[in-house]
């Protein structure tokens, strides 16, 4: 282990479990299996990387987190997923849990409203009113989305016909919105640029400081230069879970797995 | 080099037969609309004055106005809106955003389809048992729309559940992911976004409401009643039994006169439209993504 990994991967309550803990968690929809048995833990303040082929669960995982699982018809989950030591399914309030999730999905999803009206969106749905304070979310998370300077002359224009690359990062400002402890991000960068994508990573570094970040990625290499911890996902099986250091400096346990980022397959 | 070959020859004909048929076919189309409006406007026109639409019927609905036709006809559908509109909306709402995949589910869509499908004069008689005689509510208005209000329910219904249906699941799942209710998704974003096309349904409802004969027959429409309907729970006359009756009940009605009529209703039809249909572009041109 790295040394920042290891300050970084330490408990604070003392309990051996992290801010996300993950316990033989099977996800099925219906017969078939998307995720079998895996068992890991997420560290607050950490960049979680999740790498791995199409089809391997991460999405899965990603919805069973929080508990999109619900909307979705036929999808099961075995095992246990607990935020701060409270499992998820647990929860009665989802929509509490949800709001304390936010999401970035794989192909930017820009509401066919206004770009303030995209980021008031979740405050207005908290109960949020005023004027003075909806203003100071918009231009906060805006501006850290890296997206303010584009937009702040515009933001009574629609956020559904910004560029795919503003889009993404209206959607990161949208997710920053709900104050969310953990930040979840789902092959963001798939249709983005790649000078949009290099802006939002610097984002995402800035961000660790004060919320869990889990990246699903497909791109092995942005899981490298973000994450401190990386866990391989292969066709429904959590292969293994190691500092992101190790697992690109030949040091994983696993041979799939150095096959994997050294691009033999996948 | 590049010279065409018989069987590039060959397609570039087929092509050009396709195209020309296709043609054709959608023209033959719209032939009898320009017909029907044609002989409309040729026939009828002349009747057309302030007077026909402000008078009442005379000497045995051979002459006068239709007043009372003409309003009757809007009390009508009115009240068919008011009864259908909501119901068939939340019904439709609750299809497409809230209802589980299971059997009953299935079970109800199967039955919104069969509904459109029962013939207006069945409607007619379901009328008659269900809101004259059980409810109460005699040959009036408000059972005359209640009738045409469950024959137009499922064309609400389907016309609903593809216009929200038309809303990329990509908004709502983002709006569940942040916390948002079902109730609240649908209201910040699958409502706003398909308005339009929900109102395209309640267009058809109303070209369909205005133009029935048979559910009102039994139900609240009157042969012959020159007086203007005060409540829902009087009777009426309404233009489209009005142009059955004096094209085939009263003798020596003056051919003009039918003509007349049906002219009356198929503008009143058509410019109902021509306002909802205005309002979806007005609609349209503010919303997109």
């Amino acid at each position: 282990m790295s040394e920042t990994a290891e300050t970084r991967a330490e408990d604070p309550a003392g309990t051996g479990a992290g801010k996300i803990s993950v316990r033989d968690l099977t996800i099925r929809y219906g017969d078939k299996v998307a995720l079998s048995g895996a068992s890991f833990d997420v560290y607050e303040n950490e960049i979680f990387g999740i790498i791995g082929p199409a089809g391997s669960g991460k999405t899965s995982f990603l919805r069973a987190l929080n508990r999109m699982s619900d909307m979705t018809p036929n999808m099961v989950i075995e095992g246990d997923i607990a935020i701060d030591g409270r499992p998820v399914r647990s929860w009665r309030n989802v929509y509490a849990l949800r709001r304390r999730i936010g999401v970035v999905f794989p192909l930017p999803v820009g509401l066919p409203m206004t770009i303030y009206d995209n980021v008031a969106l979740s405050p207005r749905l908290r109960g949020i009113k005023s004027k003075a304070k909806l203003d100071e979310i918009v231009e906060r998370c805006l501006s850290r989305a890296a997206l303010w300077d584009e937009v702040k002359d515009r933001l009574g224009s629609l956020g559904s016909l910004l560029s795919g690359g503003q889009q993404q990062r209206l959607t990161i400002a949208r997710a920053l919105s709900q104050d969310p402890e953990i930040l979840l991000l789902d092959e963001f960068s798939i249709a983005v640029d790649p000078v949009t994508t290099m802006r939002i990573e610097d984002v995402l570094k800035e961000l660790r400081s004060e919320m869990t970040i889990v990246l699903v990625t497909n791109l092995v290499q942005q899981a490298r230069r973000l994450a401190d911890r990386t866990a391989f996902f292969l066709t429904g099986e959590l292969v293994e879970v190691a500092d992101t250091e190790d697992l690109f400096t030949g040091n994983s346990k696993d041979p799939r797995t150095r096959d994997y980022v050294e691009g033999r397959f996948g | 080099m590049f010279e065409a070959t018989e069987l590039n020859l060959q397609n570039q004909r087929r092509e050009r037969l396709f195209r020309t048929l296709f043609l054709a076919m959608t023209l033959l189309l719209i032939l009898p609309v320009v017909v029907i409006l044609a002989m409309l406007v040729y026939k009828g026109g002349p009747m057309i004055s302030m007077d026909f639409l402000l008078t009442e019927p005379t000497n045995g609905m051979t002459a006068g106005g239709i007043l009372p036709a003409f309003v009757g006809t809007i009390w009508l559908v009115v009240v068919a809106l008011i009864a259908s509109v909501p119901i068939g909306i939340a019904a439709a709402l609750y299809l497409s955003e809230y209802a589980p995949d299971n059997w009953l589910t299935r079970a109800i869509n199967l039955a919104v389809i069969n509904l459109a499908g029962v013939p207006s004069i069945v409607h007619a008689l379901f009328g008659v048992g269900a809101f004259v005689i059980f409810f109460r509510f005699g040959t009036s208005i408000l059972a005359a729309s209640l009738t045409l209000a469950v024959m137009a329910l499922p064309v609400v219904i389907v016309s609903t559940r593809e216009a929200l249906q038309a809303v990329p699941q990509a908004f709502r799942e983002a709006c569940w992911s942040m916390g948002a209710t079902r109730w609240q998704t649908i209201r910040k974003v699958v409502l706003p976004n398909s308005l339009s096309g929900i109102l395209t349904g309640v267009i058809l409802e109303v070209s369909r409401t205005a133009g029935e004969t048979a559910p009102i027959m039994f139900t609240g429409a009157a042969f012959f009643l020159p007086f203007l309907p005060e409540t829902v729970w009087d009777q009426t006359m309404a233009l489209s039994l009005h142009l059955f009756v004096i094209s085939t009940q009263v003798p020596e009605v003056p051919e003009a006169l039918p003509y007349g009529v049906a002219l009356v209703l198929i503008s009143l039809v058509l410019s109902m439209n021509a306002v909802s249909i205005a309002f979806r572009v007005y609609l349209r041109g503010k919303k997109k993504w």
